[in-house]
């Protein structure tokens, strides 16, 4: 049985007032099996639809068609089943003002039925650096700390299946790491763990498979690895003096004076090395590299390649 | 506890944590509308024979405190939840429409009696009052707090900023209250707005709640209880069905 399972699932979103009829697709005909023990990876650039995939597995959004369940219970007809075996790490840092950290996750087990729970609230405290805070006020965390409480609210009740939607967005490296390690120790445990993510260097590192969302349709689903042993092999990374001619521009990867082309092979390497010096543009510094899953992801959302077996 | 009974427990210390704000405030409000009121018009106005107007108006207030503060519970918690974002925590958790609909509607009731209870114990030094037939102020006290309660969480899962709140409560829930007859009896008024009068749910939970007082009132109690009841089962079964349904708070 999938831990998260999605068949054939659209979401529509009726257009503003107005427009009478017309909506927009932010899901088109998604299926997708995550089984249990994956640490599966969701990547898309904004608006791809990550979240609101999320939001129909935690039942917070309804899918306009199809079928969404968490370990075999639908997550509309069987909510309840559904909701006690998700563990959802929402992107939006939210908090109540009313009570301390120990008394958020007290409330929290409540709602999902868990009494005594202090032992495990305490060990979640503990694993996730909010000892010493466990009577603060929710409104005298920092942003990072509110993060944390957010990560442990959604594991009060030790749910099978964990959601983190974008958490490490806005993160400083100590916490992430943190926070990283403790994932991975879940996911080494048995847990099944779906996360989205803006830093793909995470999601290279974390999972072992990876889907990729492009317009509200899965564009890449694959294994890490087949995804970057697909990809082209080399990446030539220039610096150079000025800018790209625009028949050479759509092809490159620009960060400021920075351009990376994907490679298959010397030749292309050589014509690119070619085209630049055509241009007139005076090359700096040289560098050959292996590709990353950014190239690949670049790659994938420039159309250049699409899923299925791996090769394009 | 389990889900219902923590949600509950959860609304109540959220109250109780500003009770400033949510019991102490209220209670002096009514405090001063009988200090005023009773002053200017304790020789002026005869309501019921042998009732003087001050105690007239002790039940009244007490009534009107019960109502306004139940539904502010309510529909203050669920939009404050909705702009904070927190809400967000409910709706991950295996809780049921009905789970929601006791929890936010019993904190309301419990609000609703503790500042009545409160503003009963302030203003009763000031009237010589007695309970002729207790079981109907509990009656009235209960269902009355409850069906406001039920349209504070109607109202709340409605509006979608404080302004449009602040509309509910300003046009239509303080005029419904203050026309319901607590500061007067009905039957002082000219026969038309008598007529319009009785059209007002209020006016029913103000004149049962008072029957249980005085064990006079200007319409019978059970009559009383009846549209009260029917407005209640009304106002639930919507209330119930907006959040079954996810009404504004599941997309």
């Amino acid at each position: 049985m999938p831990a998260i399972s999605f068949q054939s699932v659209s979401k529509d979103y009726p257009l503003a007032r107005g427009a009478k009829g017309a909506s927009f697709r932010a899901l088109d005909n998604v299926s997708l099996d995550i089984e249990e023990g994956e640490f599966f990876g969701l990547l898309g650039p904004n608006g791809a639809g990550k979240t609101t995939m999320i939001s129909i597995l935690a039942g917070l959004s309804r899918a306009s068609s199809g079928r969404v369940s968490v370990l075999g219970s639908d997550v509309q007809a069987d909510y309840a089943a559904a909701r006690l075996k998700l563990g959802v790490v929402p992107q939006e840092l939210v908090f109540d003002p009313f009570f301390n950290v120990r008394e958020a996750l007290r409330i929290q087990s409540g709602y999902f039925g868990v009494r005594n729970n202090d032992a495990w609230i305490d060990e979640l405290l503990e694993s996730l650096g909010l000892a010493d805070k466990a009577h603060a006020n929710m409104r005298q965390l920092s942003g990072g700390m509110k993060r944390r409480v957010l990560v442990a609210q959604a594991l009060v009740h030790k749910p099978p299946v964990i959601v983190l939607d974008e958490p490490t967005a806005g993160v400083d490296v100590e916490l992430r790491q943190t926070l990283w390690k403790f994932i991975a120790g879940l996911n080494k445990q048995g847990h099944t763990v779906l996360l989205t993510t803006h830093y793909l260097e995470e999601a290279e590192a974390l999972c072992g498979r990876i889907a990729m969302l492009k317009a509200g349709r899965v564009v890449a689903l694959e294994r890490t690895s087949d995804l970057l042993k697909a990809a082209s092999s080399h990446v030539l990374r220039l610096k150079i003096d000025g800018e790209l001619p625009a028949d050479l521009a759509p092809l490159a990867r620009v960060t400021g004076r920075i351009v990376q082309f994907a490679a298959h092979d010397v030749r292309e390497i050589e014509g690119y090395l070619a085209a630049v010096r055509e241009a007139g543009l005076v090359v700096e510094d040289v560098e050959i590299t292996k590709a990353d899953l950014e190239d690949v992801f670049i790659e994938v959302m420039g159309g250049r390649r699409t899923s299925g077996g791996g090769e394009s | 506890m389990n889900g219902w009974q923590t949600l509950l427990y959860k609304e109540v210390l959220r109250f109780w944590k500003v009770s400033f704000q949510t019991i102490a405030a209220p209670v002096l409000t009514a405090v001063l509308y009988l200090l005023i009121f009773g002053h200017v018009l304790e020789n002026r106005v005869k309501v019921y024979d042998s009732i003087s107007y001050t105690a007239f108006l002790v039940p009244g207030l007490v009534m009107m405190s019960v109502l306004q503060n139940a539904f502010a519970n309510s529909s203050s918690s669920l939009i404050q939840s909705k702009i904070m974002g927190n809400l967000v925590f409910l709706l991950l958790a295996p809780l049921s429409h009905w789970a929601w609909y006791f929890a936010y509607v019993g904190s309301s009731v419990l609000r609703g009696l503790v500042v009545g209870g409160g503003v009963f114990l302030v203003t009763v030094w000031f009237a010589d009052l007695s309970a002729e037939a207790p079981l109907w102020i509990v009656v009235f006290g209960v269902l009355g707090a409850a069906l406001l309660g039920s349209l504070g969480l109607i109202a709340g899962l409605w509006a979608e900023k404080f302004d449009q709140l602040a509309a509910f409560q300003n046009f239509l829930i303080m005029p419904m209250t203050f026309l319901s007859g607590v500061f007067y009896s009905i039957h002082s008024l000219p026969a038309f707005w008598q007529g319009v009068s009785h059209l007002n749910p209020f006016f029913y939970m103000i004149d049962g709640f008072r029957y249980g007082f005085f064990g006079v009132s200007d319409v019978s109690p059970w009559l009383s209880l009846m549209i009260v009841g029917l407005a209640l089962l009304a106002a639930a079964g919507v209330a119930l069905n907006l959040l079954r349904t996810g009404y504004k708070i599941r997309s």
